[in-house]
């Protein structure tokens, strides 16, 4: 069923009684072409364009709970493609334009708002640093803007411009940035997927895998049984060290979790999402009107998914450096998710490292943005076995060639947290 | 959480900076298959879901490196030592 105004208000009247599921909930069958393991959105991108783009309807996405229920359900919904690197930058682009597009592309509401980003300047040093990102942004087709304090102001009159530690001397904006309901973006490549033909299998916890004598992945043990795949593709978060462990494998990540925040609702105040590019604390407001927002990993391996309160306070105190006025406000609420941190923070799109098996992995905090352009190239990655242009810069044997994508510019190093 | 520094006591966590994973062991690189070592020993990481043997330098304290083994699903500390005793036992 397509949705429309008609539909919409038809529902509404009727409180959903006559209203379709949005998608099946079938039985496992016995073999898929392509088994993608974790129902977040990342894999179930993947399933809508390996039917959509690449023809495969024999498809199935296993989730352990509920789907979206990882961190795709959990992050602070930001979208933009203001990176450097031209490992990342073309990438993250070709993500910004198919978010603009989502909403008609899957025919779901997914909230995409264009709101626009800007990341604070503190320092002569660091608009240097971002003028060169903001160019390296334009090469790439992205749009970019350098702001003076003046431009700043006239956008969020409520910052701190004249912090004796961190002066605010302008900013760089990408107006084409924004955000988008994590839930609803779930929802749509999930029903967008089903319309294809993709069964959605829930509560599917992946256990093990169906190895052949060559070491090759044909399958998954799951709680609901076992079921084969000529192709196993995992997009499971921060899962990924602990199911590669399951298939004998170490990988060049570790797992942290990471903390947000919203506050209680107020009227429109913050416009776009402001970052404070000293302190690291980033802030939007949501359509409810709560401000959302977060910073720092919690800074060791953990996969309590709760945080802890010396990164709590860390945030807090960033916020209020760049914007005194939170302190006015009561925080709400307060959870955390586990990200896969790989050892360069740029994530992993690859063929392997055995065959018959396909690795999405080390989106660290940021893969939520991602989402639309990982889907695509990752299900041109298992249907072309090789990997797309987009992402060729993103295979996990850049480690061992020394080819890493060091966009922080602190070196290629573990501790990176 | 709180870290037994075995000098200065318990001590808040946010007194120690993290140095990560204590069990790769640097390989030697005079070895003919170094390169591959060290990659695996920069690189790779066993990533458990449970008890984790780690560095945590004592930064606002004694400046000692300490060794902890940590659950990484509860944060409970087993144990912490110097991490020189390490190469010493
Ligand atoms: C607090 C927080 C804020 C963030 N903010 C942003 C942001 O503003 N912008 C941005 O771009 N990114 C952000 N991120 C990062 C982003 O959310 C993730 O990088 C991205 O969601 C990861 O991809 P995914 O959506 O597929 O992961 P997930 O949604 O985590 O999907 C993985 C799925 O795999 C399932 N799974 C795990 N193990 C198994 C198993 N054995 N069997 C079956 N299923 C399994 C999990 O249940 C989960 O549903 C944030 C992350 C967090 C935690
Ligand atoms: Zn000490």
């Amino acid at each position: 069923m397509r949705y429309s105004l008609f539909n919409v208000i038809v529902n509404g009247l009727t409180k959903n009684r006559y209203a379709e599921r949005a998608w099946r909930d079938p039985e496992p069958k016995p073999e898929y072409d392509v088994v993608v393991v974790g129902g977040g959105g990342h894999g179930l991108a993947t399933a809508y364009y390996l039917a959509k783009n690449h023809g495969l309807h024999n498809v199935a996405v296993v989730e352990k709970g509920w789907i979206g229920s990882g961190n795709a359900g959990r992050n602070t919904t930001i979208f933009r493609s203001n990176y450097l690197l031209p490992g990342n930058e073309p990438f993250y682009e070709w993500s910004v334009k198919l978010w603009e597009g989502l909403e008609q592309e899957l025919n779901y509401n997914v909230m995409a708002s264009q709101r626009g980003i800007v990341n604070l300047i503190h320092s002569d040093a660091q608009r240097d640093a971002y003028a060169r990102r903001g160019n390296a942004m334009r090469l790439a087709g992205a749009d970019s803007e350098l702001l003076d304090v003046a431009q700043v102001r006239a956008l969020a009159p409520f910052l701190d411009f004249d912090n004796a530690r961190f002066p605010i001397k302008g900013g760089l904006l990408q107006a084409r940035a924004g955000t988008a309901r994590h839930d609803a973006v779930v929802w749509g490549y999930a029903r967008g997927a089903d319309l294809f033909g993709v069964d959605i299998l829930q509560n599917c916890e992946v256990m093990g895998f169906l190895r052949g004598a060559d070491g090759a992945v044909k399958g998954i043990e799951t709680a609901r049984g076992t079921i084969k795949a000529k192709k196993v593709a995992l997009a499971v978060a921060g899962s990924s060290s602990r199911l590669a462990q399951r298939l004998g494998l170490r990988l060049p990540i570790e797992s942290l979790v990471l903390q947000a925040f919203v506050s209680e609702g107020i009227k429109p105040l913050v416009p776009g999402v402001v970052t404070f590019g000293a302190g690291h604390f980033y802030i939007s407001q949501s359509d409810k009107g709560g401000l959302v927002f977060g910073g720092d990993l919690d800074g060791y391996n953990s996969y309590a998914q709760r945080g802890n309160l010396p990164v709590i306070e860390d945030v807090l105190e960033g916020g209020m450096a760049v914007m005194p006025l939170i302190g006015r406000l009561r925080l709400l609420r307060q959870w955390a998710g586990l990200c896969d941190m790989s050892m360069d923070g740029s994530p992993i799109i690859d063929i392997g490292p055995l065959p018959g098996l396909y690795l999405n992995a080390g989106w660290s905090y940021g893969g939520f943005k991602a989402t639309p352009a990982s889907g695509w190239c990752f299900a041109h990655t298992i249907a072309c076995d090789a990997p797309h242009p987009l992402t060729a810069a993103m295979r996990l044997d850049r480690f061992r060639t020394g080819h890493v994508i060091d966009e922080k510019g602190v070196g290629a190093q573990p501790n990176l947290h | 959480m709180l870290i037994a520094c075995p000098y200065c006591g318990a001590r808040d966590a946010h007194e120690f900076a993290y140095r990560g994973d204590a069990s790769p062991v640097r390989p030697d690189p005079a070895a003919s298959d170094a390169a591959e070592r060290f990659h695996d020993y920069v690189y790779l990481r066993d990533n458990p879901a449970g008890a984790h043997s780690e560095f945590w330098y004592h930064a606002a304290g004694c400046r000692r490196w300490i060794e902890v083994e940590r659950d990484t699903v509860t944060h409970a500390i087993r144990s912490t030592r110097f991490a020189d005793e390490r190469r010493r036992a």
